[in-house]
């Protein structure tokens, strides 16, 4: 069996890293080591997705082992680990939308990439986008809709944006469903991003 | 003497099928009565030109077909809230709008479901305005959930009836909770058994669901008439109909309806042998469901939305071990009992084009998103008809010129020689007015062929 948490997270072999994580907590290993190394296994996991390797389920399930592996290691930590972030983003599928699966994405390859993630969730009333920004001080929102409604939605959540004196603080990149250059214009956002690779080179620019 | 129905080959079914849906009946039987000469010839017209499509041959001009929810009763003034509680709302705000716009084809009003329906049996799936959205609300919204556990698995296989009616039913619609309670109908098979067999039946909650049942049949009765009246109507002036029957991809059956996405991603990995195993016994099943709708309609068209097999929701590998072989195994089902299935390939499918030169040749109409159009045109023109793909984002946000010049490139590109069907991309709850006229006017004055 490969003693490679790193190789076995990045590979999906669910099985062997949790025997792996068992057997370096019995040997009384640093368990912030532990899931430094599941980390590391999963920024693999990104590095895959955005070569076209791997695709939405590969996440889905290296999010799951990853759970699985932070469950086993949590309660062994007594110290909180310190990492460092490249930037702050604030990232919701806007207001009267309730799909999560593409926001998700982005904020699982941002946070893979450096990125200190401030997930609002689904159904995010503007107001909640300009607590969040005032809140963190982060320069760049990223707006999540499926449905056609969120066309409009995110206009508003723009235009409130911009009547809470915050518009020139911040970048507005939009994605998702039917989002493409044309709503990007309707909306007044910064940037449309087709999929999460290029959710997290629009960060990388605007940061 | 006329050939029996299974000594028919497929094109023979299919002829037949056509035929059928060329002569609209009344539900007594009758012939459906047009309202002028001119009506019965613009039915008959789009119906041959459908046909035409479908064979890959060139039709008089393009068919327009218009990918909707609730975008017609939108657009004819009335809420998805009004239409869903209000059968009237429905239908006059149907007819207007196919009376102001008369695409060639319509999706049928009963797309828009009915909420007092959804109210009795508190239905989990959805949320739709006034329960769990705003009254006001564009339209409806899915609620993924787990509602097959992973260890059902073996249940599901072994009997698919049987695991909807006692599981499937009990956790997706509140009221009917206590037919968990039921036993197995195949456990009567013998006269001693008849007695305990109905014992389930006299437990008062088995009793109050099923009476909810039945109110919950007399609603779907007096909307079922109302829906037979306005598609009577639309008929009458010469609309088509644009699907007979409905179903689904195995793995979406799974993925949207059971197991939810990320159930179905992780049963990839953790059970795919299980998720094999299920697949084969929902293939004949999604058959006779299609094919089941498109024989009561008259209307060959069977209709399938496709949703977890587009472009980056599955590898390569994955598409062609739990995707492609069993939808595959659908549409040959279908085309051999003589129906058209007409696929509505959500987001984008330009990994995937190739599987599809496995189809039969012109007997399928496939419906793009966001593709490549003239790649599909090219990589599929001689298999399957193409249709689509007019973006939401234009319609909803952009101008009528805009519009026209999008749909004069697709006629240019992809409807050279025909074999290809106007359409927007996506099934849309809203609409604009000057766009959506944009693409029906423009396709039928550009697109007529010479």
């Amino acid at each position: 069996m490969a003693k490679d948490l790193v190789s076995a997270l990045a590979d999906l072999k669910e099985k062997e890293a949790l025997e792996i994580v068992q057997e370096r907590l019995k040997a009384g290993e640093d368990p912030l080591r532990i899931l430094d190394d599941a980390r590391k296994g999963v920024e693999i996991v990104g590095k895959r997705f955005s070569d076209c390797q791997y695709f939405i389920p590969d996440l889905v399930y290296s999010g799951e082992i990853l759970k699985a592996v932070t469950d086993l290691v949590k309660p062994k930590v007594t110290k909180a680990a310190e990492v460092k972030r490249l930037g702050k983003v604030v990232v919701g599928t806007v207001a009267g939308d309730i799909h999560d699966i593409g926001k998700d994405i982005v904020v699982f390859m941002l946070d893979v990439n450096g990125f200190e993630v401030f997930d609002l969730g689904i159904d995010v009333p503007a107001q909640k986008f300009i607590d969040k920004i005032k809140e963190t001080g982060s320069g760049v929102v990223a707006m999540s809709g499926f449905l056609t409604l969120a066309f409009q939605s995110m206009k508003d959540t723009v235009e409130a944006i911009k009547k809470s004196g915050l518009r020139d603080k911040v970048k507005i990149m939009i994605g998702g469903g039917q989002i493409d250059e044309q709503v990007k214009g309707f909306a007044g956002a910064d940037a449309y991003g087709k999929d999460a690779m290029e959710a997290v080179k629009l960060a990388k620019s605007w940061i | 003497m006329e050939k029996k129905w299974e000594e028919m080959s497929a094109k023979e079914k299919r002829d037949a099928r056509f035929a059928d849906w060329a002569l609209p009946k009344l539900p007594d039987g009758k012939d459906l009565p047009f309202q002028s000469p001119e009506a019965k010839a613009e039915y008959k017209t789009r119906v041959q030109r459908y046909k035409d499509v479908i064979e890959l041959k060139k039709p008089d001009r393009v068919p327009i077909m218009l990918m909707a929810t609730f975008m017609p009763s939108y657009l004819g003034g009335a809420l998805p809230y009004d239409v869903m509680y209000d059968t009237e709302k429905l239908k006059s705000s149907f007819m207007k709008f196919m009376t102001d716009y008369k695409p060639d084809y319509y999706i049928t009003p009963a797309f828009a479901g009915n909420g007092k329906i959804f109210d009795i049996l508190d239905y989990k799936l959805l949320h739709w305005p006034g329960h769990g959205i705003s009254k006001q609300a564009t339209g409806y919204q899915y609620l993924e959930g787990e509602y097959m556990k992973p260890e059902d698995y073996p249940a599901l296989i072994e009997d698919p009836s049987d695991f909807w009616l006692r599981t499937y039913m009990p956790r997706v619609f509140g009221v009917l909770e206590p037919l968990k309670m039921l036993s197995p109908f195949t456990n009567q098979w013998e006269p001693v058994l008849v007695g305990p067999s109905v014992i389930p039946f006299g437990i008062p909650p088995v009793q109050e669901a099923l009476k909810a049942l039945m109110k919950a049949g007399d609603e779907a009765m007096a909307w079922i008439q109302q829906i037979g009246a306005i598609e009577g109507a639309l008929m009458a002036m010469g609309f088509v109909n644009g699907a007979g029957g409905a179903t689904k991809a195995p793995f979406d059956y799974l993925a949207d309806t059971l197991r939810g996405s990320k159930g179905i991603m992780l049963d990839m990995y953790r059970r795919p042998d299980m998720v094999l195993k299920a697949m084969e016994r929902i293939i004949p099943i999604a058959i006779k469901s299609g094919a089941g709708g498109a024989t009561m309609q008259r209307n060959p068209v069977v209709f399938l939305p496709l949703h977890r097999g587009a472009d980056g929701f599955m590898s390569d590998e994955q598409f062609r071990t739990f995707y492609w072989p069993q939808l595959k195994a659908v549409l040959v089902g279908l085309i051999n009992e003589g129906c058209v299935p007409a696929l509505f390939c959500e987001g984008s499918y330009n990994t995937r084009l190739e599987y599809l030169k496995e189809l039969p040749k012109a007997s399928s109409l496939w419906i793009f998103d966001r593709s490549d159009m003239p790649k599909v045109k090219k990589v599929l023109g001689d298999t399957i008809t193409v249709g689509g793909n007019v973006p939401a984002g234009l319609i909803l946000t952009g101008t009528a010129d805009e519009v026209k010049a999008y749909c004069k490139n697709l006629i240019d590109v992809v409807g050279k020689d025909g074999g290809y069907m106007m359409s927007n991309g996506t099934g849309m709850d809203e609409g604009k007015a000057d766009t959506v006229h944009a693409m029906i006017d423009f396709t039928k004055k550009y697109g007529v062929y010479k």
